[in-house]
């Protein structure tokens, strides 16, 4: 294991420090600046029962099979990834395709602080404070089609690098899908860095997905290819197990999950006496985003 | 041969050895150093030494034939109580650490979760072993003794499955697993074949 060295683990002080002080601000300008209001309320909902993940469990505990099985695979493996040069192609049902490098991304769109609940399949939960954008402005660059109805999200194929990818455990590249409606929702987020830095490369980097309502695995990493489709796309894990994995995925205490139990979750980095906390409808976005599925059976649609 | 004091040293470190998970959890509670999900940690700590700790027992008989030393017999007990004991440790982990004693939902688990039904099946079957496991009922139960405790291999079996059915995508620690389990069971019908 890698040693943290105080100077990393500083500037998470720090970090926190500011964030109190960008909050103190953001509720007394709140009533002037609607737009930043919403990211700032998300922020807000969630710290009233949590703390900020801290930055070591965030970036040493990870599912990203692409490296490794193991939560601690990722950051042991992914330290030699090679994240430049890197080109994302959005593709499909578009008027305009286009092949956007990683950089001018990060230049055309300025990136702001959101923070999420990451809520993991497996029952387990984190607070990241993300940075990223919403995916919507990148999208309507390319003049969807109306035919367009989903999303794909494809993550790199490079088995030399990512020696997880060397064994068939999920039909490699990585892929994900949206509807275009989640997609195009404000809370689903490009994600280009956390805690106020680049994105770490055990965390997707250089560019990721991140749909905070729904279970971690329906936020693809490392993605090379934003693909607008008519049908809707099967992911690799819905290929890997039907009956486990649906579509749509969304947190839902409601339905159990045919291994774990999605009513109760553990937020990661608690100690052996912290409790379970009951998991929330849409992982807590359900002001938000409930609107999406109106009038869907949520038990069949899962 | 060992002789009977040498023997008892040897009983004594055998046992304090099958202490070492536990002391190493304990160290690792003490010190901090379990993961961010330090329950689920000590959870499959004691969920993977409950399985070895079967392997070893069910592993006792082979080497005796094997090794024709009937040493190793003199420690299948012991061994097999510590199955016991990991066994509950990991059930206790569960119920207590995890979910708190809350009972309604650790009921809904053993219910609808295949894996946890298995598991806690399997714990349920120790429990007749342990009870009959001292020299004052093998001489009550005579031959039905015998015929009980080979209840240790449907155990094993549960417990394997208990594992490959908990696991998400890769299978291949209790394959390995299930596969010498499988092995160590073959070996002991083809003891049995051959009149051993």
């Amino acid at each position: 294991m890698k040693n943290y060295k105080y100077s990393e683990i500083t500037p998470e002080k720090i970090y926190n420090k500011r964030r109190k002080f960008v909050k103190s601000v953001g509720l007394g300008l709140g009533s002037l600046t609607l737009s930043s209001m919403s990211l700032l309320n998300n922020a807000h909902s969630l710290e009233n029962n949590s703390e900020l993940t801290s930055y070591k469990d965030i970036t040493t505990y990870n599912n990203y099979y692409e490296f490794g099985t193991g939560k601690g695979d990722p950051y042991k493996n992914s330290q030699e990834f090679k994240i430049k040069p890197w080109n994302i192609s959005i593709e499909g049902e578009v008027e305009k395709p286009i092949s956007l490098s990683a950089d001018e991304i990060l230049s055309l769109y300025p990136s702001e602080e959101r923070v999420y609940r990451l809520r993991c399949v497996e029952g387990w939960s984190m607070i990241i404070p993300w940075m990223g954008f919403s995916l919507s402005k990148l999208l309507n660059k390319v003049s969807i089609k109306t035919e367009a109805k989903f999303v794909e999200f494809e993550s790199v194929y490079d088995p030399e690098q990512m020696k997880g990818q060397r064994y068939p455990v999920l039909n490699w590249p990585y892929r994900e899908g949206l509807r275009i409606d989640e997609a195009m929702h404000p809370l689903t987020t490009l994600v280009t860095g956390l805690y106020g830095k680049t994105l770490p490369n055990q965390n997707g980097a250089p560019l990721r997905i991140f749909v905070p309502w729904k279970y971690g695995f329906k936020s693809a990493k490392t993605i090379v290819k934003i693909k607008l489709v008519k049908k809707m796309p099967t992911s690799s894990w819905m290929k890997a197990s039907p009956r486990e994995y649906g579509f749509y995925s969304n947190v839902n205490p409601n339905v159990s999950h045919p291994r774990w139990s999605q009513t109760s979750e553990r937020v990661v980095g608690g100690n052996l006496l912290s409790p379970r906390v009951e998991t929330q409808m849409f992982n807590g976005y359900g002001d938000e985003v409930a609107n999406l599925y109106s009038g869907m059976d949520l038990k069949k649609y899962f | 041969m060992l002789t009977q004091i040498n023997q008892r040293y040897l009983r004594v470190i055998i046992f304090t050895l099958s202490l070492v998970p536990i002391f190493y959890v304990i160290y690792q509670i003490l010190t901090d150093q379990l993961g961010p999900e330090p329950i689920k940690d000590i959870t499959h700590h004691t969920g993977k030494w409950t399985l070895y700790f079967i392997v070893i027992t069910l592993a006792m008989t082979p080497l005796k034939k094997i090794t024709k030393l009937n040493i190793w017999i003199s420690y299948r007990r012991m061994f097999g109580l510590f199955i016991f004991f990991y066994a509950s440790v990991h059930l206790m982990t569960y119920v207590g650490l995890d979910y708190r004693f809350d009972l309604v939902s650790i009921g809904d688990d053993i219910v609808k979760k295949k894996y946890i039904f298995i598991g806690f099946l399997a714990w349920l079957l120790l429990i007749p072993l342990v009870v009959t496991s001292n020299k004052k009922m093998i001489k009550i139960l005579k031959d039905k003794w015998k015929k009980l405790h080979r209840l240790i291999y449907l155990i094993s079996l549960f417990g394997a499955i208990h594992y490959l059915w908990l696991v998400k995508r890769d299978l291949t620690e209790p394959l390995i697993y299930i596969s010498v389990i499988l092995i160590l069971l073959v070996f002991r019908l083809k003891i049995k074949n051959s009149k051993f």
